[in-house]
């Protein structure tokens, strides 16, 4: 009798661990952030890269276009790697690309333009980075892709081939 | 092609399962001796699997991206070492590793076991099999390797830096060893409940495969803290992080399973340990591997995430830990119960509390592992579960856990005296000095540490008088025990000396301390087959005369675009100097962190004396008391 109660216990317990298991599965997958994709754009107020003046988001994503948000910086090494794709972007008539100088130096990063040519649109300082915090940026470099407001795609790390195709794809 | 090859090679190794299982349940009710064809047939189907792996590793050699897990995984820039090893740095490839070695086990198994009775051999082959044909359908359904893509990409998406190394090349195919040796345990285990054939015997047989395992997962487990070190750049070697408990678990049940086997080999008791252990050992490798591939843990080894592989490799684990519990209510009988009993001052009371306090272990890393995930489920509030509730909860705990292990070997089975009473009190006497003039200069917890360095010592001078008086006697158990001692005595004295230093440097700049100054002198850039290096060098001058140079280096990879930081470590008998450099924001400033930190070495040297008595162990002829 004890022993029959002990084996049932213990399938018992087993069952339960299976069920926690089981629902633990659902709840998996913790590093794809997924809740950012079709979120609407943050507001934020930002200093213009090349003057004093302050903008707007909603002065930045007026239209009903497509935006491209990259969080990049001058001492970042991969953003040298992803320029080339940014440069063939900014050529594309379809989407506006929007620079976010993340903790730079503004001398450092005028340099970095002149050397690698300069693919953005507008330019907005996040000296502290607050900003990147604001749209939830895991590192630079880090791009978003913006339509109506919302971010229907977002790149961590550089652009790549894959990557660039794929965005190419979005906004045709 | 060679997708093709391997594609169909492990459809072939699957039919080959269920013609295995036809003729030995065949075999199993007519003939009194095993066909020699199901031995062919088990020769057949690892033929197969060993071509379907060969088949990987080729499409990796090629670089042929019409392979989804070549281009998942590989890159044409990659060194073939790497290229090699990256066949198993990955989910698909780990799992047919698995099976590989599944395969390959029993196959020995069959081989090795001739002495021993037909139903016994051919139950463990079925309960074997079981687990294959999981393996294979797991493979094949969810994680194919070989799926073709189309059209076929250029280049491939490449390797995560991290793992291009050479310890850790080679750490997944032994730490894999040591799990799936657990399988051939529990099956074992499971054909001699169902059979009542836990005996003498049966304990001298599955001993060697329980070693087997034993210093394959030591060893696995050592290479993979010894990539921790010097290549997470952090300066520990052991994180508590859950994918290294995991590994870590089925260490600890082993341990305690292989005792436990001498205790059975000797006085046919703890027949129930031994059962249980051997399917707790294999449960939580495979547990781990479910924690692991399924993405439910939170952890820095995470690698694919994939929900439904979970969900396979959970009904399975399941669905085999019921039938163990089934076979072990039902078939499991305590026979002759006058045996059982314990005299208190007997080698088996000894091991016996050991095993206890190794339970007791292992429900602590238990506990720390999943209970996040239950009370994720539970209560959705994420906790993680760091180093402090490991500290807090084993360190106390490994003060008696220490002495039994000094006074233990001392007794004699089934009944002694405790012998040399005067030499034990006088060796605790002279390891409590030692461990006061170590720590008398300590600020906080002086106690527990003095405690626990003195429990260390004891073991450490014990086994040392050991080697003296025993000679070759038992030496196998000497240097294992040995080698503990050891290891605890290293990593206490190593937590306690360590000295860190993060600071931010520019070319040029010195950093001023009392006991060192440290001169960033200059860096070098160099361009490597798939990533550009940079050195620093860095000038260190101690403050008693002696200097050093230290070039740790940035790896910056080109495909995918990862920078990785390379310590460089000058080890020598009694301290590391470990210094790692990374980026900071700031273009010109690089982030350094120096440690000094004391009998680093030591720890990679217990661990390999530990393991070594274990090897030992399997080479002899014959248990000595």
């Amino acid at each position: 009798m004890k022993n029959k109660f002990f084996s049932a216990s213990i399938i018992i317990i087993f069952i339960f661990i299976f069920f926690i298991f089981y629902k633990g599965l659902e709840n998996s997958n913790i590093y794809t952030p997924k809740t950012n994709v079709k979120k609407n754009v943050p507001f934020f107020e930002a200093k213009l890269f090349d003057s004093s003046n302050k903008i707007k988001s909603e002065d930045i994503f007026n239209k009903n276009n497509f935006y491209l948000f990259n969080v990049w910086a001058s001492w970042c090494i991969p953003c040298k790697d992803e320029h080339p794709f940014l440069m063939k972007l900014s050529e594309n008539k379809n989407i506006e690309l929007i620079g976010l100088n993340y903790k730079d130096s503004i001398l450092n990063a005028k340099n970095f333009l002149k050397k690698y040519n300069n693919p953005y649109k507008t330019i907005i300082q996040d000296i502290d980075g607050t900003i990147g915090i604001e749209w939830g940026a895991y590192g630079v470099p880090e791009t978003f892709i913006i339509n109506n407001d919302k971010i229907i795609k977002r790149i961590i790390g550089p652009i790549n081939e894959t990557s660039f195709l794929e965005i190419k794809e979005i906004i045709k | 092609m060679f997708s093709l090859i391997g594609y169909y090679s492990l459809v072939f190794g699957l039919l080959f399962s269920f013609l295995i299982v036809l003729l030995s349940i065949k075999n199993f009710r007519d003939k009194n001796i095993l066909n020699d064809k199901i031995i062919s047939l088990t020769f057949f189907q690892l033929f197969f699997v060993i071509m379907s792996f060969l088949g990987l590793i080729a499409s990796f050699i090629n670089s042929d991206f019409s392979n989804e897990t070549v281009f998942n995984h590989s890159h044409t820039t990659k060194p073939l070492f790497y290229k090699i090893s990256g066949t198993w740095g990955n989910h698909e490839g780990s799992l047919l590793l698995w099976l590989l070695v599944l395969t390959l086990f029993i196959f020995i198994f069959l081989l090795r076991s001739k002495d021993q009775t037909k139903q016994y051999r051919i139950l463990t082959l079925l309960f074997q099999q079981i687990i294959i044909i999981g393996f294979f359908i797991f493979i094949i359904k969810t994680s194919n390797p070989f799926n073709y893509i189309f059209p076929v990409p250029k280049e491939g998406l490449g390797l995560n830096p991290i793992l291009q190394d050479p310890a850790l090349a080679i750490h997944p195919p032994i730490l894999y060893l040591g799990y799936v040796g657990s399988s051939i345990i529990f099956s074992s285990t499971l054909a001699a409940t169902s059979l009542g054939y836990i005996s003498r015997e049966w304990a001298k047989h599955i001993k060697k495969w329980v070693l087997v395992s034993w210093i394959f997962l030591t060893f696995g487990i050592l290479l993979g803290s010894i990539w921790a070190y010097y290549e997470l750049g952090w300066g520990g070697f052991w994180f508590w992080d859950p994918v290294e408990n995991v590994s870590l678990m089925p260490w600890l049940a082993l341990t305690t399973l292989f005792h436990c086997i001498l205790v059975l080999e000797k006085r046919l008791i703890l027949t129930s340990w031994v059962i249980i252990l051997s399917i707790s050992t294999f449960a939580l490798s495979m547990c781990g591997t479910f924690l692991v591939r399924s993405g439910i843990l939170n952890s820095v080894h995470t690698f694919a995430n994939d929900p439904e592989r979970g969900l396979f490799i959970l009904i399975f684990l399941f669905c085999l830990i019921f039938l163990a519990l089934f076979i072990f209510f039902f078939f499991h009988r305590v026979q002759n119960k006058d045996t059982n009993s314990f005299f208190w001052l007997s080698k088996e009371t000894s091991i016996l509390i050991n095993n206890w306090f190794m339970m007791y272990f292992l429900s602590v890393v238990l506990i720390g592992t999943v209970y996040p995930i239950f009370l994720e489920v539970l209560s959705s509030e994420k906790i993680s579960v760091g180093p402090p509730f490991y500290n807090k909860l084993i360190i106390p705990f490994l003060i008696p856990f220490l002495f039994a292990m000094a006074i233990g070997p001392k007794l004699k089975w089934i009944k002694s005296n405790l012998e040399n009473k005067l030499f034990l009190i006088i060796f605790f006497i002279i390891s409590l000095f030692l461990s006061i003039s170590i720590t008398r200069n300590l600020n906080s917890s002086f106690l527990i540490n003095t405690v626990l360095i003195a429990s260390a010592f004891y073991l450490f001078l014990i086994t040392l008088r050991d080697f003296v008086i025993n000679k070759f006697k038992n030496l196998s158990q000497t240097i294992a025990h040995f080698g503990f001692s050891l290891l605890i005595l290293s990593i206490l004295l190593n937590n306690i000396f360590s000295t860190e230093i993060i600071t931010n440097l520019k070319i040029g700049e010195t950093f001023r301390s009392e006991k060192f100054n440290i001169n960033f002198e200059k860096i070098e850039q160099q361009n490597k087959q798939n990533f550009r290096s940079i050195t620093g060098k860095f000038n260190i001058k101690n403050s008693n005369g002696t200097s050093e140079v230290l070039n740790p280096e940035l790896r910056i990879y080109n495909q995918p675009n990862i920078v990785t930081s390379e310590a460089d470590i000058k080890m020598n008998m009694f301290t590391d100097k470990f210094m790692t450099m990374n980026l900071v924001q700031n273009q010109e400033h690089f982030n350094i962190r120096y440690q000094v930190k004391p009998f680093m070495i030591w720890i990679w040297i217990s661990v390999m004396l530990i393991s070594f008595g274990g090897i030992i162990t399997f080479f002899k002829k014959k248990y000595e008391k």
